[in-house]
């Protein structure tokens, strides 16, 4: 009985995810390896050989390098500070958890509504007297404020995923670690370093894992600031499914998404080793 | 928080830039939102204009257009029910695979770990196809369920990770001490490990309602009569003016917004336990 | 922890309640068509109201839209009635469309039925409405025309000067050309700019003709605000007066001339050295192999093509019908801004009509691909013209040489695959 529980547990979920995931999904997996019905890699040369792929996919993994780290640490504080507050907390914790409602269709439209040329911000550098007239701020040759304005909403859109991971996680960790560290002179610093970040380590592999595999998705912020400007995997994907009504590269642009969210999930898998014997 | 040791002068200057510290995040994150209520809650000219104002002139042309379309109660209705419906499936499925991962060592675990995550990986819209097609052909098309369903595979990884690092954040011996109590598993679960787990598990439900809130693409494959607010307003709003995408997303954010205030107390009222 | 127990509960006997519940016979109208939230809630209350029974006009994305006629397609069983779309958009759906010839429909002209065809024998869609493009310009910015041009002649040297003169004198480029990711500005190559330098929009696609073309584009850039890589339709940037000349498809610029009738004016598009070319937008309605009720999806086409039925489609799509038909007066300040300058380049001396692609199947995006990736190439990334012009020859090539289709207007007819030269 008590072999066969884990897998009576793991049962639903798992028939679940085949009917409802893996059965469409060797579907599509087979039309990324197949055109016209016979087995080639044709899709996958498309692909690569299309002028817009290299930056596409390099956008997708810069814009995840500059996003989730700046992420994390902003997540770790918030987190920290909602488990210090004495007073207001669930107000302050609700503040924080507010984007998480907020689809990225929505977040792109906010950003957009800050960032267009007679946006917020041009408003408040003009109000200012920074600038005398509005400046073009999204536009195809000022690149690097499209790429920071998606970094920006990317940010605030998504931060608050990994803050609530991590506010239940710290949640378990018990005071008394934390009063034992105290007591031995650990300053405010060293007891996060060395008690709660390790405590919190299989939170914080999560929030990761979720975070990144979600960077790599990234589309309706990028789109809505920066057109076609800055081409992600996402977008060439919708791009050759709908667009160019090619099926199989688009499932071959996919199978790349997937390739790379599986890589860097073993990656952080490996980096945040969670010991079994280390467990609490 | 005693900290006597500290000079005093050096805990108040701590202490001020803590304060500042929060005000600016929140600050930080309620400014964006606060700018599309302005947007959504001004008139068409006030949202060509700029300059632009921080305060709006409280003009609900734009937002009321919404609610005199025919058939947005409904679509409310549909987008509600969908999302609970998301939230108990991706709980109830997930939650019991969260917790076989972090108690037991099996073979597969690896591989079902990596299913989950492959879940999440993949985009939907090239799902969606396939999906349709088996929908269409069993009679799940078209339904509050379907959609649910759908809408589980998305948010089920979230509640099986999420799970399964909040279980694993709990000691093993306190489980152990109550089946020595004369426990069964199930009764030590359910009093013992629940109700630590509970806010985590709330934090699981949330995203799983969020994420079925805010997904279009398949809403709008697999919903004809059955459209969920999300379809019904968001999909066209690319291509709609400026005020009326800036009241369509308030009128989108709103209710999320709402459903994360209504259940903050569950999220948060278990902690005093869990931080004894 | 009772009270969610029974919130639950609830709910579920809520969601089985719905979900047992009988589906509507409404006949399913599945459109990209009038999708912004006006336009569909017009269609619905004005347009479709007066169909007996009802319809369930829905419109979406194309992505949703094509996903879901193709899993009805794929199911063999559908909901769908009537499918609303681009002549593009139909398209590559050729092989599961009810041949529809037996349709009355004298009052439509024999060209636009033609494309109806899809390249096939068979009536596959119905025209539905059809609009073009057209220049649209802030009064503020006529006194900047250069001496001697007539709005109503315009070439693309006089617009360049003008552009020119405008960004000079009011301190920064103020043309507007939809470059957005939901921009159509690969019409504007395909119908407009190519062919009027080189009276092809295929054949002559890396004639030196066609790399005088993408250099005077290149000119024109140079006044056009960057911006225009934001936006998708032009009336927005024309009301806020980031922009003050435009070109873009009348129903995307309907709004500026709807909101503010006395501050802009629509002219026709320009001319260069082999005429006015000019192309028209053709949405047509076709009914899918799986339609569930063929009678009732018959008549909801015969419906659409009612002279009435085609005056309330202007009003709510800013569409112009297909049938031919008297316009009441009481139309909105789009319709009558729009009209003339519609009129006056459709039968200008130098015009040249431009059809939409033809026969391209389903391969019709990667024919527009082609004209978006020489400009982002040669505009945006500025990449050598005449090399770019090159490569993308071989990739239009292949395409024709894929689909086999021959010629359409301008270029000359051609026996099998349209050549590229």
């Amino acid at each position: 009985m008590s072999r066969m529980l884990p897998y009576m547990l793991l049962l639903p979920a798992t028939a679940f995810l085949c009917l409802f995931f893996l059965y469409p999904f060797s579907l599509v997996a087979i039309d990324s390896v197949t055109r016209d019905g016979v087995y080639s890699l044709e899709n996958f040369q498309r692909m690569a050989g299309h002028w817009k792929f290299g930056s596409a996919f390099w956008n997708t993994m810069l814009l995840a390098a500059a996003v989730v780290p700046v992420q994390l640490v902003l997540a770790l504080t918030m987190a920290s500070i909602v488990s210090k507050l004495q007073t207001g907390r669930s107000t302050i914790l609700y503040i924080f958890a507010i984007p998480l409602g907020i689809s990225d269709l929505a977040a792109g439209l906010i950003w957009l509504s800050i960032f267009e040329q007679s946006g917020f911000l041009n408003s408040f550098l003009v109000g200012l007297g920074i600038l005398d007239k509005p400046m073009l701020l999204l536009g195809y040759q000022t690149h690097w404020i499209i790429f920071l304005a998606i970094v920006l909403a990317e940010v605030w859109r998504a931060t608050a995923i990994m803050m609530v991971i991590l506010v239940a996680g710290m949640g378990l960790i018990p005071k008394e670690y934390g009063e034992a560290a105290q007591v031995f002179g650990a300053t405010r610093w060293q007891r996060f370093y060395k008690v709660t970040l390790p405590m919190l380590k299989p939170s914080l592999q999560t929030a990761l894992i979720l975070r990144v595999i979600l960077a790599f998705e990234v589309f309706a912020v990028v789109v809505a600031l920066g057109g076609t400007q800055v081409p992600v995997l996402m977008s060439e994907t919708y791009q050759w499914q709908f667009a160019l009504q090619d099926r199989g590269v688009a499932a071959a642009l996919a199978m790349v998404i997937l390739g790379v969210s599986v890589a860097f999930t073993l990656l952080i898998l490996r980096l945040l080793h969670v010991p079994k014997e280390a467990r609490p | 928080m005693t900290q006597s040791a500290v000079d005093p002068k050096i805990r108040r200057s701590g202490r001020w830039v803590f304060v500042t510290g929060v005000a600016l995040l929140v600050i930080w994150v309620l400014l964006p939102i606060w700018l599309l209520f302005v947007n959504a809650l001004s008139t068409p000219e006030e949202v060509a204009a700029f300059p632009k104002s921080l305060w709006p002139s409280f003009d609900l042309a734009s937002l009321s257009f919404f609610f005199g379309f025919s058939g947005v109660a409904d679509a409310l209705l549909n987008s509600v029910l969908v999302a609970c419906a998301t939230m108990i499936l991706s709980i109830g499925i997930g939650a019991p695979a969260g917790y076989a991962m972090s108690r037991f060592d099996f073979a597969g675990k690896e591989l079902f770990r990596f299913l989950v995550v492959m879940t999440r990986a993949f985009p939907l819209p090239l799902l969606a196809l396939p999906l349709a097609v088996m929908f269409i052909r069993t009679g799940l098309d078209d339904t509050i369920l379907g959609l649910a369903l759908v809408h589980t595979t998305l948010a089920l990884p979230f509640a099986v990770l999420i799970t399964f690092s909040l279980f694993s954040g709990i000691p093993l011996e306190l489980e152990e001490a109550a089946w020595t109590l004369g426990c069964t598993r199930l009764q030590a679960f359910i009093k013992v490990i629940l109700p630590l787990a509970a806010p985590g598990i709330a934090a699981s439900a949330v995203f799983a309602f969020v994420i079925s809130w805010n997904e279009v693409f398949a809403a709008a494959v697999l919903t004809i009569e059955n459209r969920t607010l999300t379809a019904f307003l968001l999909q066209s709003l690319d291509v709609s003016p400026l005020p009326l995408k800036f009241a369509g997303g308030a009128a989108l954010v709103m209710p999320a917004l709402i459903f994360i205030f209504a259940v903050r107390k569950y999220l948060f009222a278990m902690w005093g336990i869990a931080n004894r | 922890m009772k009270n969610q127990t029974k919130l639950l509960s609830g709910l579920a006997a809520a969601m089985i309640a719905l979900m047992a519940g009988p589906a509507l016979a409404e006949p399913l109208f599945w459109s990209t068509q009038a999708k912004p939230v006006e336009e569909s809630q017009k269609m619905r209350a004005d347009v479709l109201s007066k169909f007996s029974g009802g319809v369930d006009y829905q419109a979406s994305d194309e992505g949703p839209w094509r996903t879901r006629i193709d899993a009805e397609l794929k199911a063999g069983k559908g909901t769908i009635t009537v499918l609303g779309g681009l002549h593009g958009e139909l398209s590559g759906l050729e092989n599961n469309l009810v041949d529809l010839s037996a349709i009355d429909h004298v009052s439509i002209g024999d060209g636009l039925m033609q494309l109806g065809k899809l390249g096939t024998s068979e009536q596959k869609y119905i025209p539905w409405m059809q609009a073009t493009y057209l220049m649209a310009a802030d009064k503020k910015a006529l006194q900047y025309l250069p001496q001697g041009a007539d709005l109503n002649s315009l070439t693309y040297d006089q617009l360049i000067a003008w552009a020119k003169a405008t960004a000079e004198a009011t301190g920064g480029p103020k043309f507007g050309f939809p470059a957005g990711p939901k921009g159509l500005k690969h019409r504007f190559f395909q119908g407009f700019l190519l062919p009027s330098y080189t009276h092809s929009m295929v054949s002559n696609f890396r004639s030196a003709e066609a790399e005088t073309a993408w250099n005077k584009f290149k000119e024109l850039w140079q006044y056009t605000n960057p911006a225009s890589t934001n936006y998708s339709f032009m009336q927005e940037p024309l009301l806020t007066g980031e922009v003050l000349i435009a070109f873009d498809h009348v129903a995307r610029l309907a709004d500026a001339f709807n909101k503010r009738p006395d501050d802009f004016v629509a002219f026709p598009a320009p001319a260069g050295p082999k005429g006015r070319a000019f192309m028209s937008v053709i949405a047509g309605v076709a009914i899918p192999k799986t339609a569930p009720d063929m009678e009732q999806a018959k008549a909801l086409v015969s419906y659409m093509l009612k002279p009435e039925t085609q005056v309330a489609t202007l009003r709510a799509t800013n569409f112009f019908p297909v049938v031919k038909t008297d316009l009441p007066a009481d139309l909105p300040p789009s319709v009558k801004v729009s009209g003339p300058a519609i009129t006056a380049m459709t039968e200008a001396k130098d015009a040249l009509p431009t059809l939409l692609p033809m026969g391209l199947g389903d391969k019709g995006g990667q024919f527009n691909q082609v004209y978006v990736d020489t400009f982002e190439r040669i505009i945006l990334a500025g990449q050598d013209v005449k090399q770019v012009l090159n490569d993308q020859a071989e990739v239009l090539r292949s395409l024709m040489k894929d689909t086999k289709a021959p010629c359409w207007a301008p270029d000359a007819a051609s026996d099998g695959p349209c050549p590229v030269n």
